[in-house]
C-alpha cells in the first residue's frame, strides 16, 4: 500500500484539526483542569465529536460504524495530539470499541458498538495492576461459583473511569501468573454492586481512577468471547492501542515542536534571534529528521491494522518505542528551549511534556516495547 | 491482461533469455561493479555483455527518453523491470556517476545537442564521468571554489585544483564547477563546463584513505581547454545547476543507509547466543542493536514514503538533505555494531583469516560518507534554513 494519504484522509484530518483546535484544545484542558472537573471532559464537546461520526470511523458498518479504518481514527487521534484534546477518544473508542470488535460475539456487538460508534457509551479497560504494563502478569482472579463468577481485586490507570458505563475486567480464570492463557475478559456494569471507581489524578490531568472489585458477582454471560481465551484479542487490542497512542504523541510531539521552533524565531539574545545560534538550530533540524521518520513508521503502522498485515506485532511496538522516544525528546527540548519560561504553567508546552509522558506509559512505555521489538525480531 | 501485466511477462522471457547467469550471482564488493568507460575495468566479461544488452533495450537507464538512449519507461513500468530483476537477482548492468549524477543535470539544464551529445554514451557505458566539485579551501563552503575560466572566444581555458575527485584518475570526462567572473557574490560567477580528462594539463594524484584504499584524487588543471559548447546553461549561472545535482548525489549516499542483508540482530544472535527467552545474551549490546534495527525500519519507511509522495505530486522539502543526514549516520552506526560484534575478527586488516580486512576497511570507509556529499552539518544548515525557517 502507498505510505501516502488519500484526498478524503487528508479532508478529514482538516475537519479534525479545526474542530478540536476550536472545541477541545488546550484552553478546555486548562478550564477542565482549574475547575477540578472529575470526568475530565465535557459530555456537550464528545457530542460534537460525536456529531462527525468519529467515534464511529474504525467500527464496521455492519455494527453501525464507518468501517473507514484505523488509518482514519488514527488521524483524529493525532489532531487530538496536537491539541491535548480532552476527550475519551482513546478509553472508549481505540480502546473499548476495539475490544469488544475483536473478542466480543456477535450479539455481544451489536448490542454494544451501535452504541460505541454513536457515542452514547463508555467503555473503559481495566488491565493494569501494578506499576507497570505487564498484561500477562494479570492476577486478579474470577473465580467461577457455579453460576458464574466472583472477582475480587484492583485495576489501575482506568482512563476516563469515572465516565465509563461498563469495564472490560481482564482476569486470571486458570493457569499462574506469567501465562497468557488462562485470561478472561469481563463486561462488567459500573453500577455491578461490590465495584467502586477511585477517582485519581495524574500529571496529565485528564480523567483517570482505580477500579475496585470486592466480590462482585457475574453472570456467564458477562464473559466477552470465550472463557480462558482473552489473550489474543486482548493483544491484537493493544497493538492497536499503541499505535493509535503513537499517532496521538506523533501529534503532541509535533505540535510541542512546532510552538518551540517559532519561539525560536522570537526570542532575542545577545542581540540575536535564539535560532540563529547552530548550537539549537542543529538541534531543532535533528529532532525534524526524527518527526519525519516517526511519522512513517506511525503511517505505515496503521496501515497495517486495515491490512491485516501480520507483522502487526512488531510494528506497533516498532512504531510505540519511536513515538516514546521522539515524543520526549521534542518535549524535553521545547522545555529547554524555551528556557525560564518553558517551567511555568502558563505556557503551554509544560502541559504537552506532562500528557506526553502519560501516554508514553498507556499500554507500555519505550523499555518495554523495545524490548518487545527486539523479541519479536529474533533477539 | 492489462498492459502492464503484458510489460511483465514480456520482461521476464527477455531476462531470462538474456541475463549470463553469472550476472544473477551476488555482488562481492566494489570491485564487483561495472563502471564502463574507455578502458573499462572488467573483472568478469558477461559484464560487458550484460551491459551491452540491456543498453540496447535502453535500460542501463530505464526511465531516460529513448531518444537519448534510455528505454522510455513509465515510473510503473520501470517498477516491474526492477521487480522482475530482484527476482533473479540480476545486477543492475551499469553504475556510474553520468547516470546518477550528470544525466538527470543535463536532462534539466542541457541543450538539445548536448543531450544528444553526451547522453548516449553514458546510456552505453561508454564514457565514464567524474565531479569536479569540492576545492582544498571550498568544502563545505563550496561556493567559494576559486578554479577560473578564462574567456578565449570559442573556448575557456582553465586553471586551479579540485580534490576529493572521485575516480578522477579513472574518469574519461569531468563535469566541473569554474568560476568565470569574480566581481558579484559568491555564489554568482559560477559556471558548469564539461570537459574531456585527456585534454593537456589534466593531471591527477589519488588520494590514500585510513581505509587503504583510493577512491579520490587531486585534480589539476594548468591551461586546459573546454570548448564553449560544453558550457551547462548560462555561463555564470552554475550554482543553481550543482545544487540540484547534489541532491541527486545524496540520495545516492543516503541509499548506504539501507538495511543490510544479514541484520545486525542476527549476527550478534550467532556471535553471542541468546538465553531461555531468546534475548540476546549481551542486554547492552542487544539495547544499542534494537535501536539502530528500529530506526533503520524507520528510515527505510520514510524513503518509501517520500517515493510515494512524490509521486502523488506531495513533497517534503529538503527531503535529500534530511536523508543525506540520516541514512549516512544509520550508516556509521551499523559499521560500528558490525565492529563490536566482529570482534578481533571485525578489527583484521589483511590476510585470509579476515577476508581482507572487509569488515575494518568497511568501517573506516563510512567515515566519510557524513563528510561527502555534504557533512551532516551542512545538511542540518539546509534543514533549520530552508524548511524550519530559522534565521542566519
Amino acid at each position: 500500500m502507498a505510505l501516502v494519504l488519500t484526498e478524503e484522509q487528508v479532508m478529514l484530518k482538516e475537519s479534525a484539526a479545526g474542530l478540536l483546535a476550536e472545541k477541545a484544545g488546550v484552553a478546555q484542558l486548562r478550564a477542565l483542569r482549574d475547575t477540578d472537573d472529575a470526568l475530565g471532559f465535557s459530555p456537550a464537546v464528545w457530542r460534537a465529536v460525536a456529531d462527525m461520526g468519529w467515534p464511529g470511523i474504525a467500527i464496521p458498518e455492519a455494527f453501525g460504524g464507518l468501517g473507514y479504518g484505523y488509518t482514519g481514527l488514527g488521524l483524529v487521534l493525532e489532531q487530538a495530539g496536537r491539541h491535548l484534546s480532552p476527550i475519551p477518544l482513546q478509553s472508549t473508542i481505540l480502546v473499548g470499541a476495539t475490544l469488544i470488535n475483536e473478542l466480543g460475539s456477535e450479539a455481544q456487538k451489536q448490542a454494544l458498538l451501535p452504541a460505541l460508534a454513536a457515542g452514547e457509551l463508555h467503555i473503559s479497560l481495566a488491565l493494569q495492576e501494578s506499576a507497570q504494563h505487564a498484561p500477562e502478569r494479570t492476577a486478579l482472579v474470577a473465580a467461577a461459583d457455579g453460576v458464574g463468577y466472583r472477582l475480587s481485586g484492583t485495576k489501575c490507570l482506568v482512563l476516563d473511569a469515572l465516565a465509563a458505563q461498563q469495564f472490560v475486567v481482564i482476569a486470571r480464570t486458570s493457569g499462574s501468573v506469567g501465562e497468557t492463557s488462562g485470561l478472561t475478559a469481563f463486561l462488567v456494569p459500573a453500577s455491578a454492586l461490590g465495584l467502586s471507581v477511585e477517582r485519581r489524578s495524574l500529571v496529565d490531568s485528564r480523567g483517570v481512577g482505580v477500579v475496585h472489585l470486592d466480590n462482585v458477582q457475574l453472570s456467564t454471560d458477562a464473559v466477552l468471547g470465550n472463557v480462558n481465551e482473552a489473550w489474543q484479542g486482548l493483544s491484537r487490542t493493544l497493538d492497536i492501542a499503541n499505535i493509535g497512542l503513537a499517532s496521538e504523541l506523533l501529534g503532541l510531539a509535533t505540535q510541542a515542536f512546532e510552538t518551540t521552533v517559532e519561539y525560536l524565531k522570537e526570542r532575542k539574545q545577545f542581540g540575536r534571534v535564539i535560532g540563529s545560534f547552530q548550537g539549537l538550530a542543529h538541534r531543532a533540524a535533528e529532532l525534524f529528521a526524527e518527526l519525519e521518520l516517526a511519522r512513517s513508521l506511525v503511517l505505515k503502522a496503521l496501515q497495517a491494522i486495515d491490512a491485516d498485515d501480520p507483522q502487526l506485532p512488531l510494528l506497533a511496538s516498532a512504531a510505540k518505542a519511536k513515538l516514546c522516544e521522539v515524543a520526549q525528546r521534542a518535549t524535553n527540548e521545547g522545555i529547554q528551549m524555551h528556557g525560564g519560561v518553558g517551567m511555568t504553567d502558563e505556557y503551554d508546552i509544560g502541559l504537552y511534556i506532562k500528557r506526553s509522558r502519560v501516554a508514553q506509559h498507556c499500554f507500555g512505555d519505550y523499555n518495554y516495547h523495545l524490548d518487545r521489538f527486539a523479541q519479536l525480531s529474533g533477539f | 491482461m492489462s498492459d502492464l501485466e503484458h510489460f511483465r511477462a514480456e520482461t521476464r522471457a527477455w531476462l531470462a533469455e538474456n541475463c549470463p547467469a553469472s550476472m544473477c550471482e551476488p555482488i562481492g564488493g566494489f570491485d564487483d561493479l561495472y563502471t564502463g568507460g574507455r578502458n573499462p575495468e572488467v573483472a568478469h566479461p558477461d559484464q560487458q555483455l550484460w551491459c551491452e544488452r540491456m543498453a540496447e533495450r535502453g535500460w542501463t537507464v530505464p526511465q531516460w527518453p529513448r531518444e537519448y538512449g534510455g528505454g522510455g519507461l513509465s515510473k510503473d513500468q520501470a517498477k516491474v523491470l526492477q521487480q522482475e530483476m530482484a527476482r533473479i537477482g540480476a545486477r543492475r548492468p551499469l553504475e556510474s556517476f553520468g547516470i546518477s549524477m550528470l544525466g538527470p543535470a543535463l536532462l534539466k539544464f542541457g541543450t538539445q545537442a548536448q543531450k544528444q551529445e553526451h547522453l548516449p554514451p553514458i546510456c552505453r557505458g561508454e564514457i565514464r564521468w567524474c565531479q569536479g566539485y569540492s576545492e582544498p579551501n571550498a568544502g563545505s563552503d563550496l561556493a567559494s571554489l576559486q578554479t577560473r575560466a578564462e574567456d578565449h572566444g570559442d573556448h575557456y581555458l582553465i586553471n586551479g585544483q579540485k580534490i576529493w575527485t572521485s575516480y578522477a584518475d579513472k574518469a574519461d570526462w569531468i563535469f566541473c564547477l569554474v568560476r568565470t567572473d569574480n566581481s558579484g557574490s559568491k555564489h554568482e560567477g559560477i559556471s558548469f563546463v564539461l570537459f574531456d580528462m585527456a585534454s593537456e594539463g589534466v593531471t591527477t594524484r589519488p588520494i590514500k584513505l585510513i581505509s587503504g584504499s583510493s577512491p579520490f584524487c587531486e585534480t589539476f588543471f594548468d591551461n586546459v581547454r573546454a570548448d564553449k559548447r560544453n558550457l551547462v546553461g548560462e555561463e555564470g549561472k552554475g550554482w543553481a545547476i550543482a545544487k540540484y545535482l547534489l541532491t541527486h548525489e545524496r540520495e545516492m549516499i543516503s541509499s548506504f543507509g539501507a538495511a543490510p542483508k544479514q541484520s545486525p540482530g542476527d549476527a550478534a544472535l550467532a556471535a553471542f547466543g541468546a538465553d531461555a527467552s531468546g534475548r540476546l545474551n549481551n542486554g547492552i549490546l542487544r539495547h544499542t542493536i534494537a535501536q539502530y534495527q528500529l530506526d533503520a525500519l524507520a528510515f527505510g519507511a520514510t524513503m518509501s514514503r517520500v517515493g510515494d509522495e512524490a509521486k502523488a505530486g506531495q513533497g517534503l522539502g529538503a527531503a535529500s538533505s534530511i536523508f543525506k543526514y540520516y541514512g549516512t549516520e544509520l550508516n556509521k552506526r551499523r559499521n560500528e555494531l558490525n565492529l563490536a560484534i566482529g570482534g578481533e575478527q571485525a578489527l583484521g586488516w589483511e590476510g585470509d583469516a579476515y577476508q581482507g580486512g572487509a569488515t575494518s576497511r568497511d568501517w573506516l570507509r563510512s567515515k566519510g560518507n557524513s563528510i561527502e556529499g555534504g557533512t551532516s552539518e551542512v545538511q542540518l544548515n539546509i534543514v533549520a534554513k530552508r524548511v524550519l525557517g530559522l534565521p542566519d
